[in-house]
Parts: C-alpha cells; structure tokens; sequence
C-alpha cells in the first residue's frame, strides 16, 4: 500500500505541475484530470473508498467538464501564441520563490508535531452517512441553499439575453464607446 | 496495510497547494487561475481526510463532502462569470480586469 | 380668567406662523387683517384680564398659569407658565394696544412694498416674544423672550435687505446687543447656582435671606443683570446701535425701538428689584449711568440732521430718565414714565414715518419746512406728542411722568441733586431739540411738497395716540395737585417702599423749576429757530456739534478699541496656527491613504501576491522564527 501512495503522489505532484505549465489548455485539463485521479487514489489507500469515488465522480467528472466545456465554447485552445507571450520561464522566479519560503516554512511547522505512527483506520461510508445527516444536518441543509444559490447565479450570469445583461456593465460598455 | 506517516501525507497536500500556488501566481488566463484554485481547494480537503483517516473519525470525510460542495458553487459561478466576461471584453486576461484599482487616489498622489 | 392668559402671546404667534407658512397663498388683505386682528384680539385679552385684575385683585398680587413643563433635568427645572401681575399688566397693555394701533398704521405705511407679509410675520413674531418676555415666571422663558425679540428687531431693521447700509445696522444691532445678553445669561446661570431655580418668585423671596445687602456676590449678580439691561435700552457704553437701527421702516422704529423693546431693560431692572436693592453700588451705578446716557444722547440729538435719528437718541435720552428714576429706586416711576414714553414716542415716530413716507423718503430735516399747512393732522399730533416730550406743563402726560422722575431723584433717600441737575439739564436738553425738529419740519417755508395726505388708518393711531399722550397723564398726579394716583397705587404693593429724603427742597419748587425748564427750552428753540434772532449755528455747524452728531465718538472710539483690534488678530490667525497641527495630521493620514492605496492596483494576482506575502510573514512570527 505504502508503495502505492509513493508512486500516486509522485503522479499528482508531477501532473499538477503539468497542469500549471501547459500553454494548451485542454491538455492542462487533462493533466489536472490525472491529478484529481491520483488524488482519489490516494484517498482509496487512505482507506475513504467512499471519498475516493465521489473525487472520480464529482471532480474528475461533473467539475472538469464543465470546465472542458467551458474551454472549448471559448476556443481557448487557439491562444497558444497568447499564452507564450504571457508565460515566460522569468515568471516563475518569484512565485516560485515565494512557494518555495512557504514550504521551508511548512516544514518546519510540521517538523514540531508528533503524530503516533499507526497505519490509516478505514472510515465506512456508514459511519459518514450517519454522521452527515445527525450531527451536521444543518451544513448539509446549508449547503443545499448554497447549490442553489449556486444554480440561480450561474443560470443568471451565464444567460445572454441580450449583448450587455449588468447594469454596471451596461454603464462601462457606455463609457467605452 | 497503508503506514505512511501523516507527516508525509500533509506534506504532499502542502506541496500541491503550493503548485496550486504558483500556478495561481503565475498565469494570466482566467481559466487556469481557476484551475489552480480548484487544485489548492483540493489538496486542503485532503488534509481532512488523511485527519479522518488517522483517528479514525467521520468528521473529516463529512468535511469533504461540504468543501466539495462549496467548491461544486463556486466553479459554477465562476465560470459563468468567465463565460461573461469573455463575453463583454473578448479576453481572459485577468490582468486587463483593473477596474477596482484605486483611480482618485493614485491621482492625488 | 387665567385660562386666557396664554392666548395673548399665542394669538400673534399663531398669526406669525400661518403668514411665514401660507404668504405665497393668502392675499395681502388676509395678511394685514390677520397681523392687526391678532395683535388687537391681544390686546382686547389683556384688557379683559386688566379689568378683572382691578376688580378682584388675587392673593399675592399674581395669577400664574403653567402650561407646560419645559425643561426638567437634572434638578433644572423650567416651565412654560406665564404670570400676570400689575407691573405685567403695565406692559402688556402698552405691548399690545400700541402694538395693534402700529399694525394698523402699518397696513397703509408699508402698502407698497413688495414684502408686506414679510413685514407683518415679524412684526408679530415680536410681539408674541415680547410679551412672552414680560409675562414669563421664569427667567429662562423670558430670555427666550429676550433674544427672540433680539431677532426680530435684528430682522426688522434689515427689513430692506438690499441696501447694505440695512444690514449692516442690522448686523450691528445684533452684536452690540449680543454684548449685553452674555452678560445676562452669565447672571443668569450665577442665579442659578446659587439658588437652584430661575423662578422669579423664588427668586425674589429668597434672595435677601441667602445674600446680605452689598454682598459681593449679589453685586455680581446685579451687575450682570443690568449689563443685559444695558445692551437692550441702548444705554451706556452699548447705546451705539439704537440711532443706526433706524435703518428699518418706520412703524419698527415706533414699535421696536422706542415703545417697547428698548424698554425689556427697564423692565427686567423693575422685576428683579430685590436683587438690585441688594447691591446699593450697582443701584447707583444705575442712576448714573441713566443721568450720563440722557445728557450725552440729548446733546447728540440736538445735532442731528435726520428726523429719525433725532427721536432715536431722544429715545434714548429719555431710557435715561427711567434708569434715574430706577437707580434711586423710584419703580412705579419709571414703569409710568415708559408707559407715557411709550405713548408719545411712539406717536413721534409714526408721524416721522408719515412724512419722511410722503415726502418721497425726505429724511433731512433741513430739507422739509412749512408742513404745518400742508399736513395738518400729522402737525398737530406731532406738536403733542413734542409737546409731552419736552414735558409741557399741566397739559401733557410726560410732564406728570418726568416730573415725578425728576422730583424722586432728588428727594429719594439714594437721590442727589446731581442726579437732579442732570434731569433738569436733560430737560431742557429735550425740550430744545423737541422744537428744533418741530420748527425746522413744520415752520418756515415749503422745501418739499408731500404727496397726498395720509390715509384713514395712518391717522387714527396719530390721533389716539395724541390723545393718550395728552390724558394719560391724570391717571396719577402729583402729591400737591390732586388725591388722583391710580397708577402708584397699583404698583406700590409689588416694589419696596421709598424711603424720602425728609430735609429735601419743597416740591413745588422743584416743579416750578422744571415747568420754567421746559417752557424755557421751547421758548429758546423759537428764538434760535423760528425767529431766528439767535445764531444756530453752534448747534447746526461748529466743531462740537459735529462732535456730538456723531455721537460723541463713540462709534469711532469702539472701533478704534474693538472692531480694529480684533480684525487685525483674525487677520493674523487667518491661518490658524492650532488648525495647522490638526490639518497635517489630517495630511499625513491622506498622504499614506493615497501612498498605500498604490497597492490597490486592481489586478488579482498582484492582491494574491501580497496575501501570500502576508503569509510568511505570519508563518514566521508564529514560529517564532
């Protein structure tokens, strides 16, 4: 299992890293794709079967499809030459030093703790289950508003009844001309 | 049987909330902002489980589920508002989007 | 009875409120029939209240209806409850019958002037303050009173706003009087302190128990008092402003500056007279100050060229005698010396107003002349009201009241004869520029043609007034003319008792003398300007006469003083130095606002850099790093 979990984070980190680099962008989705896999394999080995599965689902599936869709009604694959210019390797000094400060940071942070080293206990979807609608039934409640809510903004924002739908914008477009 | 220590563990999800990170920093297409954010969403929610699968608790897949959820929202929404904005201004630069910069007082200044 | 009380400022107050409310909407006929009638029901109320006063005269001298509880914090308590008494009474009569008979005088005065409505919402805005200041119980309702008649006078004079000669008058009728109202709030607020209530009642009654005559602190208190009484009457140093305030229309002038404001002074002395027998020094203060201000006015009058600023500094003249006549603490004197004052001088102005109105706004009197054939209603009313001016003998109403005036200052116990010699100079004073104004408006030839004879209701105020100038004397005589002293009789019980200066001159005498003053300043006013057999012109041209025209300097002496000084340190602070400190604070802050809204760039990334930026810095402080 351990071997599992090496090979399966080494694929995230290298995937994920992909992911940021690629200048293509339905190739960057397809690296972040195999990111989230990796993710809900390492979740398996974790012993959350359940969690694993919805990552595949909900993340991998409905997320990443949306954004496929997304990616492609918009052509972006056609900005290679626009993402060039963006995305030159000077970029990613600074970013790249910033990170790299934070995970020293990290480090020793987690260097301080001192977890009993026991193997991961398997949770069953059960015990999830029971626990989602009793103890947390009011942020499940909440969050089925917020879905909603979700639902009603996206419906809103994404329709294009005519050219110009916000006030605000109506205001700028205005301006501009 | 899985006895990679949880230090480990988290260091894998600090470092692909870093790459999410820098991913964040570094592109300026709208999009792979957004993919980045998805990414950082991710590797936090892993923290929750990988708590969840060392004591052996519920709590932090339930954790999961809720961030999923959140996560499920915001993408929905954003890229909705990606799809305006491309819409409006025929650019995903997120860089050409400075209308809350501070105009009056750079003025004054 | 008492329920009514309140009606008789309300009444004006109500008219007030619906003309400055609906002037665009109702007529000026409504507008004048509402100024007049309001003031006249008034004044129909006071005299119902007046008769029922004389005929059941209630417990304790007073009736007092509260009408509501005004202020009440903090063991400060003040009520809207208005008292009437005798001395009231007095001055609510005065307040509204010449109020009404001015109002009506007014409807013709000011019919062609564009802001009648205007004129008539203040005109009655001032007499309900007025008469809210003589019938409040509480000093604090009647400074109220006070500053709202303040305002009013402030707004009248700047009547015609457009000339800024006007409001600068105005203006400085404000100030001058402000002077004297701080002084009065201060007193005020001492009474307060020390006795824990404005009621003027309680005021009175426990003054002499908790404060010894000639205190320190009643001499304070007194003082601070009179300085409001001061600025009010115009007398002394702050008489400055009563011959600029001219400036406002004529029937202001009658009403505001000589019948009844210029006397809430005389009034407020006459109210708090406890506190004032308290303070012997202040009492003579007062006297002396009277005495000054009427010679030092008389002589100015004597040079003026403008016919209403002749009355004005006679107004003030004969202030003068009411504070003689209060100083030696002859009370009922003085409130009858104002009631006739009010009656002639009021009566003096509205003729003024008469001529100087159809003389196309002639205000030189050198420039007038031979009016006497030309407006013979306006003639004759102004020779009585001159006449009880200048105190002509058995006849006129002012000889009874500057008379008793001026025997008082000498046979009161505080009285001297150079208080004495001072009324009798005034005298003669005021008889002399009385007739100058006469023969010079009236005699000698036509300069001016007037252009139509004055209206029904210009001329019956003139005429009732005339008549009170000339029989409002009976109702009290003198000691040895006749056992008819209504008016002392109805006062005496709310002042002390006089004490009288037993080895005095006989009274007669001192009669004889003033009636011969009087007579003989008329006589030598003819002499000097009717026949002139004597040179006017020490009066009309020399260096002093331009001198006392000017009002002995005063305006330039104050200026020289104040005015100058306090320009000239306004001028310095004009950048103030304390703001300095406060305003660069106030840079400074906007200066960083601005240096750090730099970061606000607006661009997403950057805003995710600085929080990452953040981050470390956190991460670090608590690791301890």
């Amino acid at each position: 299992m351990n071997t599992i979990f090496y090979i399966t984070a080494a694929v995230a980190i290298i995937a994920s890293l992909m992911a940021i680099t690629n200048k293509n962008a339905i190739h960057a989705l397809l690296y972040l794709i195999l990111t989230l896999l990796s993710i809900s394999v390492i979740f398996y080995t974790l012993g959350a079967p359940f969690i694993a599965a919805l990552e595949v689902i909900v993340y991998a599936g409905a997320i990443m499809v949306l954004f496929i869709f997304v990616v492609m009604m918009l052509n972006v694959g056609l900005q290679e030459e626009v993402e060039n210019r963006w995305l030159t390797p000077r970029k990613f000094l600074i970013p790249s030093l910033l990170a790299a400060i934070l995970l020293i940071l990290f480090m020793i942070a987690l260097k301080d703790f001192r977890f009993e080293n026991h193997p991961a206990i398997d949770v069953a979807p059960k015990e999830v289950g029971i626990s989602l609608f009793t103890t947390y039934l009011i942020a499940v409640e909440l969050s089925a508003i917020l879905l909603l809510a979700g639902i009603v903004g996206a419906y809103h924002l994404g329709k294009q009844k005519k050219k110009v739908t916000h006030r605000f914008l109506v205001k700028q477009a205005r301006i501009k001309k | 049987m899985m006895t990679v220590p949880l230090e480990i563990q988290i260091l894998l999800a600090g470092i692909l909330f870093l790459i999410g990170l820098v991913g964040l920093l570094v592109r300026r297409n709208i999009i792979y902002m957004l993919m980045s954010i998805e990414l950082m969403l991710n590797s936090a929610a892993m923290v929750f489980i990988m708590g969840g699968a060392h004591w052996g608790q519920a709590d932090g897949q339930v954790m999961f589920i809720f961030i999923l959820t959140v996560s499920a929202a915001e993408v929905s929404v954003g890229l909705a508002l990606i799809l305006q904005m491309y819409h409006h201004y025929r650019t995903l630069d997120a860089d050409s989007m400075k209308k809350l910069k501070d105009n009056k007082a750079n003025a004054n200044l | 009875m008492t329920k009514f009380i309140w009606l008789i400022p309300v009444l004006p107050l109500l008219s007030f409120l619906i003309i400055a409310l609906f002037n665009r909407v109702i007529p000026r006929k409504a507008v004048a029939i509402l100024g007049v009638g309001s003031v006249a029901l008034s004044a129909l109320i006071t005299i119902i209240a007046g008769i029922r006063f004389l005929s059941s005269p209630p417990e304790g001298g007073a009736f007092t209806t509260i009408i509501y509880n005004w202020i009440n914090a903090g063991g400060f308590s003040a009520d809207i409850a208005f008292r009437i008494d005798a001395l009231t009474l007095v001055f609510c009569f005065v307040i509204t019958f010449v109020g009404a008979l001015i109002h009506l005088y007014s409807v013709e005065f000011m019919e062609e002037d564009d802001d009648f409505a205007r004129f008539f919402a203040y005109m009655n805005l001032f007499v309900s303050s007025m008469l809210i200041l003589v019938l409040s119980n509480n000093l604090l309702l009647l400074y109220l009173g006070w500053e709202g008649v303040g305002l009013c006078s402030y707004l009248l004079i700047g009547f015609w706003y457009k000339d800024p000669a006007n409001d600068y008058a105005a203006r400085k009728a404000f100030i001058v009087t402000r002077i004297g109202d701080t002084f009065m709030i201060v007193g005020l607020f001492l009474l307060f302190v020390t006795f824990g209530t404005l009621n003027i009642d309680t005021l009175l009654h426990q003054a002499p128990l908790k404060w010894s005559s000639g205190s320190p602190v009643a001499t304070i208190a007194a003082l601070l008092l009179l300085g409001g009484a001061l600025g009010k009457s115009a007398q002394l140093p702050l008489q400055t402003w009563l011959p600029d305030a001219m400036a406002g229309p004529s029937p202001v002038s009658a009403l505001i500056h000589a019948a009844t404001m210029v006397t809430a002074g005389v009034y407020l002395i006459a109210r708090m007279n406890v506190l004032f027998i308290l303070a012997p020094a202040v009492q003579l203060a007062i006297a002396m100050i009277g005495a000054a201000t009427l010679l030092i006015a008389g002589f100015s009058a004597l040079t003026q060229h403008d016919l209403k600023r002749v009355l004005a500094y006679s107004t003030i003249s004969q202030i003068g005698y009411m504070f003689i006549a209060l100083g030696v603490g002859a009370w009922s004197a003085a409130i009858f010396h104002f009631m006739i004052h009010a009656f002639f001088k009021a009566l003096l102005f509205l003729g003024a107003g008469s001529i100087i109105l159809l003389l196309h706004e002639e205000h030189d009197m050198h420039k007038m002349g031979g009016l006497r054939k030309k407006m013979p209603v306006v003639f004759w009313t102004f020779l009585i009201g001159g006449a009880s001016l200048s105190a002509l003998p058995l006849i006129t109403a002012g000889f009874y009241s500057k008379d008793q005036i001026l025997w008082f200052s000498l046979a009161s116990g505080i009285g001297s004869k150079w208080l004495w010699l001072a009324g009798i100079a005034g005298a003669l004073l005021t008889s002399l520029y009385t007739f100058r104004m006469i023969f010079l408006v009236f005699f000698g030839e036509a300069k001016t043609e007037p252009k139509h004879q004055p209206g029904l209701l210009m001329t019956i105020p003139l005429i009732v007034l005339a008549a009170l100038s000339l029989l409002g004397g009976f109702i009290e005589l003198p000691h040895n003319l006749g056992p008819v002293q209504l008016f002392s009789k109805l006062l005496n019980p709310l002042f002390p008792a006089l004490n009288l200066n037993e080895n005095g001159s006989p009274e007669w005498l001192i009669q004889l003398i003033s009636a011969v003053i009087a007579i003989g300043g008329i006589y030598l006013a003819y002499l000097i300007f009717n026949k002139k057999s004597i040179s006017s012109d020490i009066i009309e041209k020399s260096l002093l006469s331009h001198f006392f025209y000017q009002g002995w300097g005063f305006d330039r002496l104050y200026n020289k003083i104040f005015v100058k000084p306090l320009v000239w340190l306004s001028q310095i602070d004009k950048k103030d130095f304390v703001d300095k400190i406060y305003s660069s604070v106030a840079r400074a802050t906007s200066y960083s606002g601005a240096l750090l809204s730099r970061t606000q760039s607006g661009r997403l990334r950057w805003y995710v850099m600085v929080m990452v930026g953040g981050l470390i810095l956190l991460l670090t402080i608590m690791l301890n790093l």
